[in-house]
């Protein structure tokens, strides 16, 4: 697989490390645990179009916010992936 | 041996060169050929007809093609290190001297004694792993399977390690061009006129594929002139490149490929420093695969009969290599493309047998061939061979009216139409598309970016191909915005029609094989219908069929076909398999490459390593690192012997250890302290300039994660230390927690561990070492630099360093950073200036012990499943602040009482040897799952306290200090009582490290 990293090109994937599902925001510190222990532990398991994350190590040391197929490795975008496990702002 | 031997040789034609002879041994005989041979041509030309026996049964093989997809004539090539087995002999370029055996049989290939099998053949069919050896299951490994393994073999691997090396490569192209036929060119041409880079990959030493063994005019010039011509102008190309020897062997994501080149396998050796083959990777934005096609046998009684050959095999022998395989040649064919062989036969002076076509009549101008030149056009089908391990007997045929014939000779042709090479396009899952008026599968479903033309589009026309060829280049080129002129399509007209009655398997009472690799065959397919195997995925697994190293490239098509027969199904119905890389077989060597024995993985090596190598240092691998361990000196009879001198020379004076290994990050930014505030379980947003601070991480389910200090040298500057096997990972955690978690943050991250030397000062006299080293400028008194006190100091010569008053080992220490270049000369000072205080340098054992001495938790107490509650760290958590892991942290089964703490632990008899991982029962219990109450993590010879100590996680081990347990080791078999006590064993006050 090669991926487009926004700062340095198209890489091979070696150079990355896969984290996983881009979804879960980490929770508040006032969230509680079981919005605690759904972000640490469950996942969806997609088959398909998903967001996930992955780390250019070999490179820039970006984290990457990359949408990819998971079926057919089709990758859809890449992006920085400043704040995209930030804590959701409560109101 | 001479020349002259060469009986099965024409007197000219053909592609070799006759002024270049070879002499090589097959089996331990000599034979001649000339440069320009395949193994296989040379064993032709010389009338060897016997090369092989079969997998399972051990039947008599031959040649059956002429290319890497032959499933018969494998060879060990070479011998000694460098004997490799399972090597097609259609694919081995003969060079001189070159040294092949037969495989598979014993005591020689003409007597076989495992033949016999063929008696046993009603026990050896389809999926008889399965049936025959059920039970009794204790006689599997000691009767059934060293018999199997003896019985059914391929060749054998080389005993020694190859002295050839491998390499891995990376291309990149625009175009990338699978083949180098007149497909393969006119797409490299076009391509390349267009403008677009251009590689082009050829699996045999020469381009022109088909046109090399078939000839034909294009544009008006004979092939071999056109392929020169083209093969001219693609190299005056700058950038087009035309890589030969080298195989495509796989079509990965996002337009990489992997290609095997056989750099140097048709020497005897590989040039000094050059590599024996090249893996690359080729990562190209379009892919033309112009692979070509595959003939394919028909299935019938005696069908393996050394003698029997592909009909296009035939004719690459003899048009190509001048070999001539029979003297008296038969056809089998129900095309009009084998009967090209005819035409090369009689052009070569052989005489024809006969043709025995199984369509429904001959034309006009095949009669008038064959009155001609006398010989016999049957209308029907070769019912059996017989014949054996001396070649073909007989050829009887089965009339169309349902008379009988036979045909006497020495070589039958045998071709079933061809296949498309659909292997590459297929790799990603799309399955190829059935086409009835080819009876062949052509790719359907190719990954992205990538096509098919000429023969592995169906189009077998040469001018089809070359039109194919053509376009598919241009369109790729311009696809990608390259708009050169691309030029005309190269033309042929010598295309005749070919028409063919699909044919595929002539029912009999006669073994006749489907998969000759592995030795599967008609009626093992209709066993495994019968039994319900009749998916082809199960057929594939319960019979072998297609998973032999051919990957049965010429034979999944009719195993299919007559699964499809048997069920009723159509063949596109009945499916194919998966195609997966690698299209042909791969040695583990190329794709290691240069990651091999010492090279196996990188090695970083401390500042310090050539100083410490110099001083005879035992060295130990820590992960990717090589660390110092101890420094034996004269006369010291083991480990322990020293190690104890260096801890008893660094307690009673002063030391120095190499720490360069562990982790090093700046941080700096306006935010940095509330951003460690964030990752650590302590406070660092209070830390004083000037001050360091022991961290602890936790992840965020709520366990440890890493450990070390920070130090703060400035208002917006912390420098962060990680243990040495969590360097990257942390680095990689802070990043995640900065850019993806903590955004609003103003704080940057630089790892800096390659650019500090590091070393850890400690003992008594550490300040009168320092004192030489530091400029007399800087205060180093208890009030001036007190413990825990950390800032850039000037270094005697006016190098700036940075110095820490931390102390691992419990001593007075500090730990000195200098550029990493000055590493070495650091080292090298130290130990003069410290020569007068007995300055004595110490490895990662006396750091151990002294951390065990100390109760400091380290690698084997941070495993990744303790709390810092566990480690006796709890206290160190925030309750003012959220920090990663702090709420999971509290989850109940992480705060329970009978959780395993760390303790401190001592055998009851101080003789005795403590051993890691023993287990820690209570007394009077019986030793088990249930009564387990944790175990030995860390142990040492304490110099201090003259006995065995260690630290371990001991169930409410803090309230249980002072009890006798007992030590449970399985593994040694030992039992013995231990107390648990308090895990700082020397100077529980701390006073020595503050003095």
């Amino acid at each position: 697989m090669r991926i487009a990293c926004p700062f340095c090109g198209p890489r091979e994937n070696s150079e990355f490390s896969y984290l996983g599902d881009a979804k879960p925001k980490r929770p508040g510190p006032d969230a509680g645990e079981d919005a605690v222990y759904e972000y640490v532990y469950l996942r969806d398991n997609v088959a398909g179009e998903m967001a996930e994350l992955w780390y250019h190590g070999g490179g820039c040391r970006a984290w990457l916010q990359v949408r990819r197929n998971t079926v057919t490795h089709e990758i859809l975008s890449v992006e920085p992936a400043a704040g995209a496990g930030a804590a959701s702002v409560t109101p | 041996m001479s020349a002259a031997d060469q009986t099965q040789r024409l007197a000219k034609g053909g592609l070799i060169d006759r002024s270049k002879p070879l002499g090589f041994s097959f089996d331990g005989k000599s034979f001649a050929g000339y440069h320009g041979d395949t193994l296989a041509s040379a064993l032709v030309a010389n009338g060897v007809r016997l090369v092989g026996r079969s997998f399972k049964y051990h039947r008599p093989r031959g040649i059956l093609t002429a290319g890497s997809e032959e499933p018969n004539a494998l060879v060990e090539l070479r011998t000694g290190a460098r004997r490799e087995p399972n090597t097609r002999a259609t694919t081995i370029e003969l060079y001189d001297g070159l040294v092949a055996a037969s495989q598979n049989r014993w005591p020689s290939l003409d007597f076989d004694i495992l033949s016999v099998n063929q008696l046993a053949s009603p026990i050896l069919v389809a999926g008889f792993y399965y049936k025959t050896f059920m039970w009794p299951a204790k006689l599997w490994e000691a009767l059934y399977e060293p018999l199997i393994r003896r019985a059914a073999g391929l060749g054998r691997a080389a005993t020694q390690s190859d002295p050839d090396h491998y390499e891995k490569a990376w291309a990149h192209c625009d175009v990338l061009v699978v083949g180098g036929g007149p497909t393969g060119l006119a797409a490299a041409l076009a391509a390349g006129r267009a403008g677009a880079r251009v590689i082009l990959c050829e699996e045999e030493p020469t381009l022109g594929g088909r046109l090399l063994s078939d000839g034909g005019t294009i544009d008006g010039l004979p092939a071999t002139d056109w392929i020169a011509q083209a093969a001219d102008e693609l190299s005056a190309m700058l950038d087009v490149r035309i890589m030969t020897r080298t195989t495509l062997t796989g079509a990965y994501d996002h337009g990489t490929h992997a290609a095997l080149e056989r750099v140097n396998d048709h020497l005897p050796v590989p040039p000094e420093h050059q590599p024996r083959q090249r893996l690359w990777r080729i990562v190209a934005k379009r892919t033309v695969v112009a692979a070509g096609a595959l003939e394919r046998p028909i299935v019938f009684g005696g069908n393996d009969v050394p003698g029997i050959m592909l009909a296009s095999a035939v004719r690459t022998y003899i048009n190509r290599y001048a070999a001539t395989p029979a003297k008296r040649l038969a056809l089998f064919t129900n095309n009009d493309d084998g009967w090209k062989t005819v035409d090369a036969a009689i052009a070569a002076g052989l005489t024809v047998a006969g043709v025995v076509d199984a369509r429904q009549e001959a034309s006009a101008d095949q009669r008038a061939l064959a009155s001609k030149h006398g010989f016999a056009v049957l209308n029907g089908v070769v019912d059996h061979v017989d014949g054996g391990r001396k070649g073909i007997g007989s050829i009887e045929v089965a009339l169309a009216g349902g008379a009988r014939a036979t045909l006497e000779a020495d070589g039958l042709a045998v071709s079933g139409g061809w296949n498309p090479s659909v292997g590459l396009t297929s790799q990603h899952r799309g399955r190829p598309k059935w086409r009835d008026d080819i009876a062949a599968f052509v790719p359907d479903g190719a990954p992205p970016g990538m096509s098919a033309a000429g023969a592995a589009n169906g189009a077998f026309l040469l001018t089809d191909c070359l039109r194919e060829g053509h376009s598919a280049g241009a369109a790729a080129a311009a696809d990608l915005g390259f708009g050169g002129s691309v030029g005309a399509a190269p033309s042929s007209d010598d295309a005749p029609a070919s028409s063919l009655t699909p044919l595929w398997h002539v029912a009999g009472k006669k073994k006749a094989f489907v998969d000759f690799q592995n030795d599967v065959t008609a009626s093992d397919i209709a066993l495994a219908a019968r039994e319900g195997f009749q998916s082809v995925e199960h057929l594939k697994r319960y019979t072998t069929l297609g998973m032999a190293t051919d990957q049965g490239k010429s034979s999944n098509l009719q195993g299919l076909a007559i699964m499809a027969e048997l069920t009723g199904r159509s063949i596109p119905q009945t499916g194919t398999t998966i195609y997966r890389p690698p299209y042909v077989p791969v040695a583990i060597g190329a794709l290691a490459g240069h990651h091999r024995d010492e090279n196996f993985h990188s090695v970083r090596l401390t500042p310090s390593h050539h100083w410490a190598a110099e001083r005879g240092a035992v060295f130990v691998d820590t992960g990717l690192w090589k660390r110092a361990q101890w420094y034996p000196i004269k006369g010291e009879k083991d480990w322990l012997e020293s190690v104890t001198r260096e801890v008893k020379a660094v307690r009673g004076g002063v030391g120095f250890c190499d720490v360069s290994t562990l982790g090093k990050i700046d941080v700096h930014g306006p935010n940095a302290g509330t951003f460690l505030d964030r990752v650590y379980i302590n406070t660092f947003s209070t830390l004083a300039v000037g001050k360091a601070r022991y961290g602890l991480m936790l992840r965020e389910d709520g366990m440890v994660y890493d450990d070390g200090t920070t130090s703060r040298l400035a208002e917006d500057h912390y420098f962060l230390t990680t243990t040495t096997a969590k360097a990257g990972l942390v680095m990689q955690h802070l990043e995640f927690c900065r850019q993806v978690l903590f955004p609003e943050l103003d704080v940057q991250l630089t790892s800096v561990s390659d650019q500090w030397a590091q070393f850890s000062i400690a003992g008594p006299r550490t300040r009168d070492l320092l004192c030489e080293i530091v400029d007399p400028g800087e205060d180093l008194s208890n009030e001036g630099f007190p413990f825990m006190a950390a800032r850039e100091v000037l270094l005697r010569g006016g190098l700036k360093a940075r110095l820490f008053r931390i102390s691992f080992s419990g001593e007075m220490a500090f730990e000195i950073s200098v550029p990493a270049r000055f590493g070495d000369a650091l080292a090298r000072n130290m130990m003069i200036a410290g020569e007068q205080f007995g300055v004595t340098p110490y490895g990662t054992e006396a750091l151990g012990v002294m951390r065990v001495e100390k109760g400091h938790v380290a690698g084997p107490e941070l495993n990744g499943m303790t709390t810092a509650a566990d480690l006796g760290l709890g206290k160190m958590m925030s309750t003012k602040k959220d920090f990663i892991g702090r709420v999971m942290a509290g989850r109940e089964a992480l705060v329970a009482a009978d959780r395993q703490v760390v303790v401190g632990i001592k055998p009851v008899d101080k003789a005795r040897r403590l051993r890691s991982g023993a287990h820690v029962i209570r007394k009077g219990e019986i030793p088990g799952p249930d009564t387990d109450g944790g175990y030995v993590t860390s142990v040492c010879f304490s110099p201090m306290l003259g006995q065995w100590i260690g630290l371990g996680l001991v169930s409410r081990g803090r309230e249980r200090i002072g009890e006798i347990a007992s030590a449970h080791d399985p593994l040694r078999g030992e039992d013995y009582e231990i107390e648990l006590c308090h895990p700082v064993f020397y100077d529980p006050e701390g006073g020595r490290q503050r003095g």
